[in-house]
């Protein structure tokens, strides 16, 4: 096997966009580095940060953009409104910056119930309130009948960083200590049982929640923070993975380090998922210096959201470069791979 | 978690394997003949815990990997036609068919929708008067009693626009099979532990006996595997041939009767493909007299798609361990999971897959 050679990625298959081209995996990869990301080049948008860090006039701007076309739109521990606000203060909290102003954009599909949107506009407006932004400016689009799926949100979002804080990938260092917030693949799973209509005896809630007051906290204390990343989409591993390449330093994480709600474990057991690629919606990766690592802890053991932070691993020098390895229970090492797109049930 | 936390102990599996060393004093190549114990043998890495002298091989227990070409193009047709909502496991979505595959035929606009049991494809068509359902029932026989339910309820409730297009296979045939060849090198078996739970295991006493062979049913947990292989090489060792059942939490000699006898009443034992290993006798099942009108191939009329395997994909030599994926010019460059040649690319139950996913960059 040693004489294996990594391999460019293969030209898209697809004459179509599939399912696949939006789960976070390597198909998402090769459609962005193929289509999207040559078109629209430049300094800003190749930081490939949550959010753009922009200089303007003297102060650093966060600014980011997200769309939210979950389904169901109800689901045990949130809905898409709040997720629709909480995904973008989260995306602004990982590039360091305080959340001020939100957009919001609803395309809704025409005979949709009125009392479901107000539902979620006021969820929208709490989560705001609860995190001290704006909802500043808006859209309403209405499609006909089968062209949406209720509705889709799409929020944008502004924050401000401050001057003296550099949180980004390229600051990742060899020797960081990567801690994790809370446990993983909550949201993923209460999605699919909800979705899918699973009678499983367990009422497993989505971790959705707004990361930025957590964050303001810890840039408030002593820790040089070299980065941060929510872990939605594809999960730990993709997130993780997705550092590894951009940073280009190794990853090495340790799976009985890796906290997962016992129920969590079983559907994801049960459905033959495995729940490194399951996605979040309140939980970050965060890289600090080595020597900071129990006060980073100790802080995050402080606040209700980070009650479970982990330490799950470390930046090495490892080569080769930008990959992502995980000590299994067993002792063994096996290299984390992104998957082609979202996982899909096995048979058996 | 019970049952799961036990039996992924690294101390337990550190005594086992230290167990295997003590024991092994020659060259051994044992077959786990599941695709769910390959999974988890590689992504545990339980091969690299066990002295150099054991090969494992890895099986042709992955249901997606030895559905043939043929019966994804039909599923391929039928799925196309308009009246049609097509339901499927999800992991054959994405195998490759002679043109594409049903993931692509979803996004040009066909009704192709996951399902997580048989039963709610029967739901879907109760609800969709109008439309024909069809129901894409694959898998050994740990999945054909569901389908099997499936067929029997849509009989007694004369659902007319619900079908099933069939392609169940079995275990003992395609383990016979193996052991026949002239090429093959095994020497002990890993039984599957989830196709045993229904079928019990009395049907590999015979075969044991005649090839004079270790089998061993076994779980898929680490300890499992760990625990079912050193019973393997205790067997061969001491030059005894029994069949063992490691899985004794789950699996009983005699199986599940009840599901058993939905198997027998609902369908034939039938000669069938399989997908890199050729025909197999008496290794297939197919809807039986009583349910021919409810056989998706005879109502869409696509009995007759009978397409040849590509000679590229080598999957039938990993499918009977004479290759490690690896060693197939193809792996890696021109078959990849975004661009499989062949099933065994596709399913995470896959030899192929699963080499690509943990093992790609070994060097490391």
């Amino acid at each position: 096997m040693s004489d294996l050679k990594l391999n460019c990625p293969l030209p898209l298959q697809y004459e179509q966009i599939v399912m696949a081209h939006g789960g976070g995996g390597r198909l998402m990869q090769q459609l962005l580095d193929s289509i999207i990301q040559p078109v629209f080049s430049n300094p800003l948008l190749n930081q490939k940060h949550d959010s753009a860090v922009l200089n303007v006039n003297g102060s650093k701007l966060a600014f980011t953009t997200d769309s939210y076309v979950v389904k169901p739109l109800f689901f045990p521990g949130g809905d898409i409104g709040k997720m629709s606000v909480c995904g973008t203060l989260n995306d602004l909290a990982m590039s360091g910056a305080l959340p001020l102003y939100l957009s919001c954009a609803l395309i809704i599909e025409e005979g949709f119930a009125i009392k479901d949107l107000q539902r979620i506009v006021k969820s929208m407006q709490l989560a705001a309130q609860q995190a001290g932004v704006l909802i500043v400016t808006g859209d309403t689009k209405v499609v006909d009948h089968g062209s949406g799926d209720g509705i889709y949100i799409n929020t944008a979002g502004i924050g401000l960083i401050d001057t003296n804080i550099s949180v980004s990938p390229a600051n990742i260092q060899v020797g960081d200590s990567i801690i994790i917030n809370s446990d993983i693949a909550r949201h993923g799973i209460a999605i699919m049982l909800e979705r899918e209509g699973m009678n499983f005896d367990s009422s497993i809630a989505s971790d959705c929640a707004d990361l930025s007051g957590l964050v303001q906290d810890l840039l408030k204390i002593d820790i040089d923070i070299h980065c941060m990343r929510d872990l939605t989409r594809g999960g730990l591993a993709s997130g993780l993975i997705e550092l590894a390449t951009s940073s280009g330093h190794a990853i090495a994480i340790n799976e009985t380090a890796l906290p997962i709600h016992q129920d969590v474990n079983s559907a994801c057991e049960i459905l033959g998922f495995d729940p490194l690629y399951i996605a979040n919606e309140g939980c970050f990766a965060l890289f600090v210096p080595q020597t900071q690592t129990a006060q980073a802890l100790s802080a995050l053991h402080r606040h209700p959201l980070s009650q479970q932070a982990s330490h799950i691993g470390t930046v090495t020098a490892t080569h080769p470069k930008g990959i992502v390895t995980l000590q299994t229970t067993m002792g063994i090492s096996r290299v984390l791979d992104l998957l082609s797109g979202e996982q899909l049930p096995r048979i058996c | 978690m019970n049952y799961l936390d036990e039996f992924r102990d690294p101390a337990t599996a550190k005594k086992i394997t230290a167990a295997i060393k003590a024991i092994t004093t020659q060259p051994w190549n044992i077959m786990e003949v599941c695709g769910g114990q390959t999974h988890s043998i590689i992504k545990h890495g339980i091969d690299q815990l066990l002295p150099d002298e054991i090969k494992l091989i890895h099986g042709p227990g992955c249901p997606v990997c030895v559905t043939p070409l043929a019966y994804i193009d039909k599923a391929l047709a039928i799925a196309a036609q308009p009246e049609v909502i097509f339901c499927s496991f999800g992991d054959m979505l994405r195998v490759p068919g002679s043109h594409h595959d049903l993931l692509s035929l979803k996004a040009q606009g066909a009704d192709i929708r996951i399902v997580y049991s048989p039963l709610d494809a029967l739901a879907i068509a109760k609800i969709n008067p109008d439309k024909q359902v069809v129901f894409f029932g694959v898998g050994f026989e740990t999945t054909a009693p569901t389908t099997a339910l499936t067929a029997y309820q849509a009989k007694q409730q004369k659902l007319d626009n619900f079908s099933l297009l069939i392609c169940h296979v079995r275990v003992p045939p395609v383990m016979q099979a193996l052991l026949d060849s002239p090429d093959t090198q095994v020497q002990g078996f890993l039984g599957a532990g989830h196709v045993c739970s229904i079928m019990g295991y009395h049907e590999y006493l015979p075969l044991s006996a005649h090839h004079k062979i270790p089998i061993v049913i076994t779980g898929f947990e680490p300890v499992d595997i760990l625990h079912g292989l050193y019973l393997c090489i205790k067997q061969l060792e001491e030059k005894r041939y029994q069949v063992e059942n490691q899985y004794s939490r789950v699996v009983k000699e005699q199986g599940n009767q009840p599901a058993q006898q939905l198997i027998s009443q609902v369908f034939d034992v039938v000669n069938q493909s399989w997908r890199g290993l050729g025909e197999i006798a008496a290794s297939g099942l197919s809807l039986n007299a009583d349910y021919a009108d409810w056989n998706a191939e005879q109502r869409f009329a696509v009995a007759a798609i009978n397409t040849e395997e590509p000679a590229a994909c080598r999957s039938g030599e990993v499918l009977q361990g004479l290759i490690k994926p690896a060693q197939c010019a193809e792996f890696g460059t021109m078959c990849t999971p975004e661009h499989p040649l062949g099933a065994t690319m596709v399913s995470s139950e896959g030899a192929c897959a699963a080499y690509y996913r943990y093992r790609r960059h070994q060097h490391v």
